[in-house]
């Protein structure tokens, strides 16, 4: 039942998806195809880092900034809306489901958007440069990033009281992420405490799950993990938050 | 007689302020009940611990004798609701709205169609079930939520000033509706802040003025403690006094005695803004 519930839910913006797929399809793929031109190309060319051309360095970290970008706001800015310009959520909090099928269902609409985004990028990468392959263990950890950054959108969208806010977790939180990450530089580059900070941020261990499993270099298990326990803890705070909002 | 809604000491405080203060509420079965009170009176409030979206901060409620804390999924099936604001997906069509909640109440695709149609034809809508909430209009909108309500057959429908905002003749539309689904054996529970609308629809009338009931009745015998027949006496200035009668005919008889002068004087019959006013000392619009 739960699965049906949280696919009923998933629906509705799966529908809302589906009228605008062309136009979503072409904004989201604006800022990895600038990305990848402005860094890839332009400031990137002739460089190598970690033994890999710097174009094929940076393609792995834009499907991370993409996948989270999209998951984030795919679920977050969905659930925003809905919760606060519509108030339709609260129709939803109304229905005979689970509050977990209801979260399950919400956040997965972040994951359909970042899967599509960063799909769609990997393929007009691959048709520019097949500079990449995409093994099971890509796929694995391209999944977990939508996953963890879907429930951080839904944990923003729950906890903010006005569109602002949205916009204020974006900045704060996801714009140093897309810059220090390890997008655009090697995080075994910095100096260690630097490096520390770095592997605080959930992106860091997106970037090098997936550059690592695209360029065929030996898998970093530990960062897999870390982006499960960014996931898991995301989880648990909108179940927390989602308790507290029917006071 | 079998009961729909009771609350016991039904409150809720917001930063210290009881906005909802020490409810005992019963509706009956199949009755259309309505909380009549101003902006700010607790209505709202109410209406989302009923239906599970709030915790009181004291008290308990049921639903169709299901508790409201303890059993909120049980609560859900029982009752509709449409809500004082808009609450519809907008960027989905009247029938995606529609067919949403009818996913989340279970009901199979075979028959989500079927009641999908029924309904959209009971509100007058089959021509647009596939037009976008955003391109139909307010009266509309509100036709789609009452649908919305409705699709899982509930026992309990409520709702929370319905006509708000809308145009006299689609007031009495949704007048129509409401009353054509309490005939069909709903329970109805509203609120407003509009006179003729707890007189037009409603069994019985509780009085509500800073999160308290302070009289309870069918809107006749709320007019009658007062007296059914009033005397508004302008004097100068702004100035009127009203005085209440139990009929016209004593009425009659006192602006008959009175001295003739240059004073105006009106007699009708009582309403319950009367009531609301001596009660409270305000009118409800203020
Ligand atoms: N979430 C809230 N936080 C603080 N105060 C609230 C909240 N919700 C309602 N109130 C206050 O409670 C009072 C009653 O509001 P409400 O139930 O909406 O009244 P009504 O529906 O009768 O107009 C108002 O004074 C309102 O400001
Ligand atoms: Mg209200």
């Amino acid at each position: 039942m739960m699965a049906v519930d949280a696919y009923s839910i998933l629906w509705a913006d799966l529908m809302v998806l589906k009228r605008r797929m062309a136009r979503y399809l072409v904004t989201t793929l604006i800022s990895p195809l600038l990305y990848l031109v402005a860094f890839g190309w332009g400031l990137g060319r002739g460089i190598s880092v970690d033994g890999a051309s710097y174009f094929e360095f940076v393609v792995p970290g834009i499907i991370a900034l993409t996948a989270m970008n999209s998951s984030f706001n795919g679920a977050g800015t969905r659930l925003n809306v809905d919760r606060l310009f519509f108030k339709s959520f609260d129709e939803c909090l109304m229905a005979p489901i689970s509050p977990l099928s209801l979260l399950l269902g919400k956040a997965m609409i972040g994951v359909v958007r970042g899967l599509i985004s960063s799909t769609a990028f990997m393929i007009v990468a691959l048709l520019i440069a097949p500079a990449f392959s995409v093994e099971p263990l890509f796929l694995v950890s391209l999944l977990v990033t939508c996953l963890a950054f879907a429930f951080l959108g839904v944990l923003a969208a729950l906890l903010a009281k006005s569109h602002e806010d949205m916009a204020t977790f974006g900045s704060l939180i996801l714009l140093p992420m897309t810059f220090l990450g390890g997008t655009f530089f090697s995080v075994s580059q910095v100096p260690a405490a630097l490096k520390f900070a770095l592997y605080a941020l959930p992106l860091t261990h997106s970037s090098t799950c997936l550059r690592a499993a695209a360029l065929g270099q030996p898998f970093p298990w530990e960062s897999l993990f870390a982006i499960g326990s960014f996931w898991l803890v995301f989880f648990v705070g909108c179940n927390l938050v989602l308790k507290r909002a029917s006071i | 007689m079998q009961i729909m809604i009771k609350t016991e000491h039904l409150s809720k405080e917001y930063g210290g302020k009881k906005v909802v203060d020490d409810l005992d509420l019963q509706v009956n079965l199949q009755e259309t009940f309505g909380f009549l009170g101003p902006n700010g009176a607790g209505k709202t409030t109410t209406i989302r611990m009923l239906t599970t979206l709030t915790k009181p901060t004291f008290g308990r409620v049921w639903i169709n004798g299901f508790d409201g804390v303890k059993e909120p999924t049980k609560v859900k099936r029982e009752f509709g609701i449409v809500q004082q604001h808009l609450s519809l997906n907008r960027e989905l069509s009247v029938r995606e709205n529609l067919d949403l909640h009818a996913r989340l109440h279970h009901i199979d695709k075979a028959e989500r169609k079927e009641r999908i149609d029924e309904l959209l034809d009971y509100v007058d809508l089959a021509a647009y079930s596939d037009h976008l909430i955003d391109r139909i209009s307010g009266g509309m909108k509100r036709r789609v939520m009452i649908a919305r309500a409705l699709i899982h057959r509930p026992k309990l429908l409520i709702l929370d000033e319905p006509t708000v905002g809308l145009d006299a003749q689609t007031r009495r539309r949704i007048w129509d509706l409401i009353r054509r689904m309490n005939s069909d054996g709903t329970t109805v529970f509203l609120t407003t802040h509009y006179i003729e609308e707890a007189e037009a629809l409603c069994d019985r009338v509780g009085i509500i003025h800073q999160g308290r009931i302070i009289s309870l009745d069918s809107p006749l015998e709320l007019r009658k403690r007062l007296g059914m027949a009033v005397v508004e006496r302008r004097r100068s200035g702004d100035d009127t006094e009203y005085r209440y009668f139990p009929d016209r005919g004593s009425a009659t008889e006192y602006v008959q005695s009175m001295p003739s002068s240059a004073e105006s004087i009106v007699m009708r019959e009582s309403n319950l803004e009367d009531v609301f006013v001596e009660l409270t000392g305000r009118r409800v619009t203020e």
